[in-house]
């Protein structure tokens, strides 16, 4: 029993600390490695929560966050950036010391709000919805910190990952849905894709700063 | 009776074993280092005799040096080489390694750092002045991480003397846990900085805009260079044994054993100095060495894990209680 | 407790002698204040009186005496209270040894230059107001003193007045204290309740519900927390302690801000009663952030004695940390934790009173001897200057709790019991401890940043102006006090245990349990916190390793090398520096931490403005700091009353007429509040 809490307890720290750096990270390549890093750690620990709780049809959703977010997905952007030209650095609006401490400042606030509100529950439903809580805050955080359009998708993505980890704490999320979560992510996708295209024909840049001037207000 | 001069007998070896054996460990990172880089290097015994040659050669002092300046170098070695006798090598438990703890170990070190620092100043040149102010400024910002790691180990152990952490880790064998992890990836990185080594600061640099340890000495010579030469030394010893001590302590002997069972800890600790020794090297030459400026997000790095592994050990203890 | 009892003690009388040589002394020095002789007599009966005093505390102290009576002086129903017991024997302790060393550097000041008839008369005046306010029993003694204490020691900071500068941090001080002394009144208010019993036995009775007890928490850190120097309130400080004379910056940055502390720790530990766990928040969040700000301020700042106060600022937020988590571990019923936080707080209360008064004395020794206080003109003093400079470094090492001195012992109580954070049953002190610990500790080493600075500016290096080459050492008597100061801090570091051993029955009164433990190590002397098995740090042991390691690597050295050693031009690679001025200056070496921390706490920004080939003036460097916390919670405010009052003022220049249409609008509304409401 404590075996298998400690493998999942440290994939999901591991996906807390691929979190904490994305935050830090300010080249796009190493932005969607480390998205990537952190959508294979996914599917490790959806893959090692299938085994230890005897549901076999969370092995397809590990697969699903293997294939679709650790592979193609990051591939996808690479090739997307590339063609597209954008700055391989990203800009961070306010510093990189007070966002990694506000970071901090959020992972606290949310393992002690979850670990006041779920004292009745078990320990493995508990330090999963801790994290990821703490996972989806950061991945807010890193879409309100950043620049640039491309690292606000992955803040996105990143945040999906969190979500998808604290529904495989909790028991009983039907395949259905699931495939739906992941159709639903493929649109954004597409459809920020094109938007990128879009921007970057329109402005020659896709920093959002640039979008300021679009809503009409005379400045 | 003689359990006590067992004991200090054995306190009085490790004393003279992390003296003895800190050039070697030296000479094994610049080894390894010239290894990968494709060049012979020199010999491991060459630090000894790079001691030896400086010990004989002749002390030139500049004109308006003070008593700080001549009498620092000996007050370095002193504090560095009892922080580094306090820290249990091959053995838990010997005479006197209960009397400073983690947190009065990184006290003597502050200590030596500060003596350090105020020598650098004292000849009145501007490198002093750099390898001062920037050596401060990295203390600054590595005490933090520091406090927060021996925070971690106290609440897994619930102790913050280093003899009872070891034996806690050795008895209780302890299946992969996060936060100890994270606490070793910040300790790493706080030791990279405390010894001045790549990416905070190049050691084998000759560009004193790049110098922060060596600008701090570059008025010393003779027997007090190879002083200061030699507190370094003992210092990079130091963080490995206290990483070994904390996080893979097996192989040390616990408390009330005999010399059969220190026999059996020393090859332990050797092999694991040796080999943090090359992995030393082997990460020095792997990474290039960070504007001074930027060292600050490095060490930040160092003190956000640091944290993390707090929370992550506060969120262990709350679920399985 | 009325009536005129006299429930006393040899110790209380004692301490009463020394009050009444105090008194004798200002009267004294008042009435003869035209003679020189006898301005220059102050001192030795401050001696005399401290000497006195100070004993008295120890035994009360030792033997845990309590004893007080009361004076038919003062308001007419209440009275005057006199109380001595352990807290007031403590830091009477604190207070008068500091008188001691202070007076003792007072007699090696030149009679002819430096005595005034503005200082000497108030300097004991100064000490009894410090010593009544800590045998006060009733809150009207405690405000009465407490704003002679204030009185004097503002004599004494604009004593040299003609310093534009001088004044208006005698103002600045004065306006404080007002606020300060108004917000203690309003918490003794609500202390003393609606029965209106002023007397702090009656108020231990009978314990505030907890809207007031917030309520009067707030008046005691706002009244209390001003005077000593917490974050935001702290501004006064760095005027005017520098603006007094050495000494007496020393007695007030040393003493004085314990007087305070004193203070806060009788409301809020003896007379609020029971504590609550969210009344350490404050304390702590306050703490916290005045340690790490004070040092950020410090190490930016060119004045010796400036760097000093800020430094002092940062050691009250130390203080206020060891309180807050005192606190806490008392609401949440950890008696030992809050034993150990206890006594780090007290213990580090007397530590600082030392090494401050030793670093403030030996600033006055430099200012006295080069006319300069700022660092661009000081350096290279160790050489003309041996003996100050050698007991500054044991304050220097001591203030940055380096071991074997005694800032270190404190330092590492107050450490352990942060390390015993992780116990709260609380969440939100639970995750604050590993966050209060990493500010203390970033304080701990950002002081020894500053002090390094310090030292190394003012002492190291070469004299950078014509008075610091001709500086010469200071007298007798100031060596004396300073050696004594110096001793003291070697002899707390080493027997630091001993220290802790004596104060346990207050620490058992405040915290609730004495140390656990004490006594249990393996020599006499280790310190113990919490378990023999969970930490110790015994210092003479350490010591005693420290030289055993110097003297055998001096010995293996020496065999080896002989002792040849020759003089010659510093080298700085191969480039000869003919000039002074080129040798790193404060702000050279406070640039790498003003740019990882300057930005964020103080909008820091930097302007060069260089020159072009040809253009022969002067490079120059800018460097532009914002004092957020003046600029927010000082000026603005005051701008603002300002404009108030100039808007009131032209009820000054009405007609008759419409003073009379006043006086009868203010008679035909309170007439509809009477018939509305009865």
């Amino acid at each position: 029993m404590n075996h298998a809490y400690d493998v999942s307890h440290l994939l999901a720290g591991l996906m807390l600390v691929a979190s904490f750096a994305l935050l830090y990270q300010d080249r796009i390549f190493a932005v969607l490695n480390i998205f990537a890093a952190q959508a294979i750690l996914l599917s490790m620990a959806v893959g090692w929560e299938a085994w230890t709780q005897q549901r076999p049809h969370l092995f397809i959703t590990a697969a699903l966050a293997l294939c679709l977010k650790g592979i193609i997905i990051p591939v996808a952007l690479h090739k997307m950036i590339v063609r597209l030209g954008v700055h391989r650095d990203v800009e961070q609006v306010v510093g990189v010391g007070k966002t990694l401490l506000l970071g901090l400042a959020l992972t606290s606030l949310s393992l002690m709000l979850v670990l006041k509100i779920t004292v009745a529950a078990d320990s493995f439903t508990r330090e999963g919805l801790a994290l990821a809580l703490a996972i989806i805050l950061l991945g807010m955080l890193m879409m309100i910190t950043r620049r640039n359009a491309v690292t606000q998708i992955v803040g996105f993505m990143s945040l999906e990952n969190g979500l998808i980890l604290a529904a495989t704490g909790a028991r009983g999320m039907p395949l259905v849905v699931e495939v739906s979560v992941a159709f639903s992510v493929l649109i954004a996708l597409f459809v920020f894709a094109v938007f990128v295209f879009r921007i970057r024909e329109r402005f020659d840049s896709v920093d959002i700063e640039a979008l300021e001037h679009v809503r009409g207000d005379t400045k | 009776m003689e359990e006590t001069l067992t004991l200090l007998f054995g306190q009085t070896i490790q004393m003279f074993l992390v003296l003895l054996v800190a050039p070697a460990i030296t000479g094994i990172t610049r080894r390894t280092k010239a290894s990968f880089m494709r060049r012979q290097g020199a010999p491991i015994i060459q630090p000894y005799r790079d001691l030896i040659k400086l010990v004989r050669k002749e002390s030139v002092i500049a004109e308006n040096a003070s008593w700080l300046f001549r009498s620092a170098p000996y007050a370095i070695l002193a504090f560095t080489w009892v922080a580094a006798a306090l820290v249990p090598t091959f053995a838990s438990g010997l005479m006197f390694n209960w009397a400073a703890d983690a947190v009065a170990l990184v006290a003597l070190l502050g200590a030596a750092r500060a003596l350090l620092a105020l020598a650098g100043m004292d000849v009145g040149t501007s490198f002093g002045g750099i390898g001062s102010s920037r050596e401060m400024m990295i203390a600054t910002l590595a005490e933090p991480a520091m406090l927060l790691v021996v925070l971690t180990m106290a609440l897994t152990a619930g102790t913050t003397r280093l003899p009872e952490v070891a034996e806690f880790l050795i008895s209780a064998p302890v299946t992969v846990r996060v936060s100890l992890a994270l606490a070793l990836v910040a300790l790493v990185i706080v030791a990279l900085a405390e010894n001045a080594r790549i990416p905070v600061d190049n050691p084998a640099t000759h560009l004193e805009l790049t110098m922060v340890h060596e600008a701090m000495v570059l008025e010393y010579s003779g027997r007090h260079l190879a002083m200061i030469e030699m507190a370094a030394q003992l210092k990079l010893v130091l963080y490995i044994s206290l990483i070994a001590c904390l996080f893979l302590p097996f192989g040390m002997a616990p408390a009330n054993t005999g010399p059969a069972a220190w026999l059996l800890g020393a090859a332990a600790y050797l092999a694991k100095l040796g080999i943090g020794a090359m992995m030393l090297g082997a990460w020095e030459v792997s990474i290039a060495k960070m504007r001074v400026f930027r060292v600050g997000e490095f060490l930040g790095g160092a003190f956000v894990f640091a944290f993390l592994a707090i929370l992550l050990a506060f969120l262990t203890r709350e679920v399985l209680n | 407790m009325t009536g005129v009892g006299f429930s006393t003690a040899p110790q209380l009388a004692g301490l009463l002698v020394a009050i009444v040589l105090y008194a004798a002394a200002a009267v004294f020095a008042a009435i003869f204040h035209r003679h020189k002789t006898a301005l220059a007599a102050v001192y030795p009966f401050c001696i005399v009186a401290a000497a006195v005093a100070a004993g008295a505390g120890l035994a009360a102290l030792i033997a845990d005496t309590s004893a007080g009576f009361r004076l038919p002086l003062g308001l007419p129903v209440i009275g005057l209270h006199i109380r001595l017991d352990a807290l007031s024997a403590f830091f009477g302790l604190i207070v008068n040894l500091g008188v001691l060393t202070t007076a003792i550097y007072g007699i090696g000041l030149d009679r002819d230059r430096d005595l005034s008839a503005r200082v000497e008369p108030f300097f004991p005046a100064y000490a009894l107001a410090m010593n009544l306010v800590l045998i006060a029993g009733d809150a009207f003694g405690f405000l009465f003193s407490w704003e002679l204490m204030s009185l004097t020691s503002w004599v004494l900071v604009v004593s040299r007045h003609r310093d534009a500068e001088n004044r208006h941090a005698g103002h600045v001080y004065l306006v404080m204290a007002a606020i300060g002394t108004a917000s203690l009144l309003f918490a003794f208010g609500g202390l003393a309740g609606a029965a209106g019993n002023y007397a702090f036995d009656a108020i231990r009775a009978a314990p505030p519900g907890p809207l007031v007890a917030g309520l009067v928490l707030a008046g005691a850190i706002f009244g209390a927390g001003s005077k000593a120097g917490i974050a935001p309130l702290h501004a006064w400080l760095p005027l005017a302690h520098p603006a007094a004379p050495s000494h007496v910056s020393a007695l007030m940055s040393g003493v004085m801000t314990k007087v305070a502390i004193y203070g806060i720790i009788r409301i809020v530990f003896d007379l609020l009663g029971t504590p609550v766990w969210w009344w350490a928040l404050p304390f702590l969040f306050l703490g916290a952030t005045t340690a790490v700000l004070g040092l950020l301020y410090a190490v930016l700042d060119n004045d010796l004695k400036r760097v000093l106060a800020y430094s002092t600022v940062e050691n009250i937020g130390i203080i206020f940390v060891g309180l807050g988590l005192a606190l806490a571990f008392k609401a949440s019923g950890l008696a030992a934790a809050a034993a150990v936080a206890m006594a780090a707080t007290l213990l580090h209360c007397l530590n600082h009173s030392w090494f401050k008064s030793l670093l403030f004395l030996g600033a006055g020794a430099v200012l006295h001897s080069t006319g300069r206080r700022d660092f661009d003109g000081l350096g290279g003093l160790i050489h003309r200057m041996p003996v100050t400079a050698a007991f500054w470094l044991v304050g220097a090492m001591s203030i940055s709790a380096l071991p074997p001195f005694n800032g270190f012992v404190s330092e590492w109580l107050l450490f352990q019991a942060v390390l015993a954070g992780p116990a709260f049953p609380e969440p939100i002190l639970r995750f604050m401890s590993p966050a209060v610990g990493a500010m203390l500790a970033l304080a701990a080493a950002l002081a020894a940043a500053c002090f390094v600075r310090a030292f190394g500016i003012v002492y190291l290096g070469r004299p950078r102006s014509r008075e610091a080459a001709e500086a010469h050492e200071t007298a007798r008597p100031q060596q004396v006090a300073m050696a004594l100061l110096a001793g003291l801090c070697l002899l707390g570091g080493l027997f630091g245990s001993v220290a802790v051993s004596a104060i346990q029955p207050l620490i058992q009164m405040l915290a609730g349990a004495p140390l656990p433990a004490t006594g249990t190590g393996p020599t006499p002397f280790s310190l113990v916190a919490f378990d023999a098995a969970r930490s110790i740090y015994d210092a003479p042991t350490i010591a005693v390793f420290l030289l055993i390691s110097g003297l055998l690597a001096t010995l293996l050295v020496h065999r080896l090398s002989g002792r040849r050693t020759r003089l010659g031009p510093p080298w700085g690679c191969g480039f000869p520096e003919a000039s002074p001025l080129a040798q790193y200056s404060a702000s050279s070496f406070s640039q790498p931490l003003r740019r990882v921390y300057g930005a964020t706490v103080f909008g820091a920004s930097e302007t060069i403005d260089m020159p072009q080939p040809g253009d022969d003036r002067p490079a120059r460097l800018t460097v532009r700091l914002h004092d957020y916390a003046w600029e927010l919670l000082y000026a603005a405010p005051a701008r603002a009353v300002v404009r108030l009052s100039e808007r009131l003022n032209t009820l000054q220049f009405l007609t008759i007429r419409s003073y009379l249409m006043l006086v009868f609008g203010a008679l035909i509304v309170l007439l509809l509040i009477a018939a509305v409401w009865f």
